[in-house]
């Protein structure tokens, strides 16, 4: 849901797989509800991989280990690729991640995280690589996410790199805004289009 | 920037947000029962309408069953799921295909075979696989449901543009091998993330002779090395294709159409982002072994060694756990349970003709399931038209009804926990034929091959 996003400092949930697909963030058959129901995909998130087949909690799975919680889920590359459900971003943001961590994301999925307030953040593979094994050895390791200057910082060491986001999605980002508040505002520019290109 | 994708692109440009993306004008919105519930309820939240219903067209076909579609949808949530589409349609004022509709089917078969999808249109849904629409020279992807609520709104959509990449195919294909395994062959080697960030399109002597189903069937997978979208420039067997489609235009609109349409094509000196090479005389048969698209082999071939390094070797042991397999071992030759023909990326004429040329005077193996689903009611009609029902029916095949079936375990077809499926469909992903199933992505020759043997066989055998 809209709402502004700047600096959050947090502990991290690490999940080392790469592609991670958004059948496995959110599979097939959650994706049956008409309504934008957050709690019900929150719940839901991972769900073949948190619960065992009759029904149990996966003690191996990492969302089930108490050490680890926190708003920053942090995942292998090529996070999000596969289906363009949005629906993954929902649980994520309703399981409560406010942003994911990764060296590489998938097109759609990235622009479906964004357009939910969840904040993807791209670092190196070295970086993230280091972060895991700092936050395995110490689960209370903090990291800082600061939009407004586009930094991640690993605090349990210092370490701290850029990201990048373009200027009009961090503004939005920054002040609860979304494209269809920009859309609708600008459909003049869309009806001159329409006139010029006879459509 | 005088390549393919960037002439149809710039010919779209509402305006450049500052420091932003493109508001890009989009011809074309295609709505399915499950992406868009949610659109529509932001659109009523926000008191909206839509801003040109007549772009916009919606189909159910996710959760349809695959048999009884008179009949009301038996799964109370999936039927709900259809039910709302049909009532967003109708308040809205959209064109609406619903069950039993002859022009229903799955949306990414139905929109090319009606017409809808042209060239050099901008073409979006709620889907992945809205690449197949880049087949007839468009440039078509998949959004998420803002991005669809977006369209309803404005007939625009907000873009970074992406990087474009060409991928060559000179040579020819050999013989039992198709566009199926020309795009498992590709995405093997560039793997599933490969191409994320990038607009493909696909040249090249292999490309140009692949029907108008094969480049559907090409652009259809581009999603799954994570293209934002695959295209092919549209040629004469476009316009031949095209012509006379209920929805393409007529007279004079046909030929002024068609002069732009030959316009449509990366110059000589169009420079792309990147570009691949390849050789179609390399490809054969494609089957995967593992979970996602990219991990992928000749039919012939031994399943690679693990990955060495860290990173990547738990998410490859993982993927031969869930799917039962070794390292190092050959899939030839090993049984399966259940063959699936269909879905919006080998769900169309030209597949059940390839399938049923493997089956013909050949018969089902006991140990297999067999689910064949045409991807429309066109596709349904056309099968009997050629009597290729009556070579499946003796065969011991039958043909259900039109739907996204066992792609994707939405509806009533899905594969049991545990069971091998040889499907034509895009994803192996863990559980994505229903909760345990393991899937084997393949062509229709391959899967037909699989259905009369009963176990993995390499389709040029029985040629």
């Amino acid at each position: 849901m809209k709402q502004s996003f700047h600096i959050i400092t947090s502990t991290c949930v690490p999940l080392p797989l790469e592609n991670i697909d958004t059948d496995q963030i959110i599979p097939a058959r959650f994706l049956k509800a008409t309504t934008r129901d957050e709690k019900f995909f929150g719940d839901n998130l991972f769900r073949d991989w948190r619960y065992r087949k009759d029904g149990s909690l996966n003690p191996d799975f990492v969302l089930n280990d108490a050490r680890f919680s926190g708003e920053i889920l942090v995942a292998g590359k090529n996070f999000g690729s596969g289906s363009s459900r949005e629906h993954a971003a929902w649980a994520i943001a309703g399981y409560g991640f406010r942003v994911v961590v990764s060296s590489f994301f998938a097109d759609i999925h990235k622009n479906n995280e964004l357009n939910n307030f969840v904040l993807p953040v791209v670092v190196s593979e070295d970086f993230l690589q280091e972060l895991f094994r700092c936050i395995f050895e110490n689960p209370d390791t903090q990291v800082e996410v600061n939009l407004p200057e586009q930094r991640i910082t690993n605090l349990s060491n210092g370490r701290s790199e850029h990201f990048d986001i373009n200027a009009y999605k961090k503004h939005c980002l920054m002040n609860g805004l979304d494209d269809i508040d920009f859309l609708v505002e600008n459909q003049d520019k869309t009806q001159l289009w329409e006139q010029q290109h006879n459509s | 920037m005088n390549t393919l994708f960037d002439k149809i692109w710039n010919a779209h440009v509402v305006q450049e947000v500052n420091e932003g993306p493109t508001q890009l004008y989009i011809d074309r919105l295609y709505c399915h029962e499950v992406t868009s519930p949610q659109a529509f309820e932001g659109m009523r939240q926000r008191g909206l309408k839509c801003f040109r219903p007549e772009k916009i067209f919606c189909m159910p076909d996710h959760n349809t069953p695959t048999e009884n579609q008179d009949k009301p949808i038996r799964d109370e949530v999936s039927r709900q799921q259809v039910e709302t589409l049909e009532k967003n349609a109708k308040d809205f004022g959209l064109n609406h295909f619903g069950l039993m509709h002859p022009k229903n089917g799955i949306i990414h078969v139905v929109g090319p075979e009606r017409g809808l999808t042209l060239p050099g249109m901008t073409i979006v849904c709620g889907d992945s696989h809205t690449s197949t629409h880049g087949a007839m020279g468009a440039v078509a992807f998949g959004i998420g449901t803002s991005e669809v609520e977006m369209v309803m709104a404005s007939q625009c959509i907000l873009q970074m543009r992406p990087k474009t990449m060409r991928i060559n195919i000179e040579g020819t294909l050999g013989k039992g091998v198709s566009a199926k395994d020309m795009a498992l062959y590709i995405i093997a080697r560039l793997t599933t993330g490969g191409a994320t960030g990038y607009f493909v399109e696909y040249a090249g002597q292999a490309v140009r002779e692949l029907s108008m189903e094969g480049r559907l069937t090409l652009c259809n997978l581009s999603i799954e090395m994570g293209a934002r979208g695959g295209m092919i420039a549209p040629d004469e067997k476009t316009f031949a294709y095209l012509k006379g489609k209920e929805y393409a235009p007529k007279g004079e609109d046909w030929e002024r159409a068609l002069a732009y349409w030959k316009t449509l094509k990366s110059e000589d000196d169009a420079v792309f982002d990147k570009e691949v090479y390849f050789d179609a005389s390399d490809i054969e048969p494609m089957i995967t072994y593992g979970t996602n698209p990219g991990m992928g082999m000749g039919i012939t071939q031994e399943i690679p060694a693990v990955p060495e390094d860290e990173a990547s070797r738990q998410s490859f042991q993982k993927s031969l756990d869930y799917m039962g397999f070794q390292a190092g071992e050959k899939l030839l030759g090993k049984p399966v349970d259940y063959v699936f023909l269909g879905a919006c990326t080998n769900g169309r004429i030209e597949d059940f003709r390839a399938f049923a040329s493997i089956v013909k005077g050949r018969h089902k193996a006991d140990n297999i399931v067999a689910w064949l689903v045409p991807g429309s009611w066109a596709v349904k009609q056309q099968i009997e038209a050629e009597g290729l029902d009556k070579i499946l029916k003796e065969a011991g095949f039958e043909i259900r009804q039109p739907g996204c079936s066992a792609c994707l375990a939405m509806n009533e077809d899905k594969i049991p926990a545990g069971k091998y499926a040889v499907s034509t469909s895009n994803r192996n992903f863990e559980g994505r034929q229903g909760p345990g199933s393991r899937t084997l992505l393949a062509s229709p020759q391959t899967a037909a091959a699989a259905a009369v043997c009963g176990r993995i066989t390499d389709p040029r055998s029985l040629l």
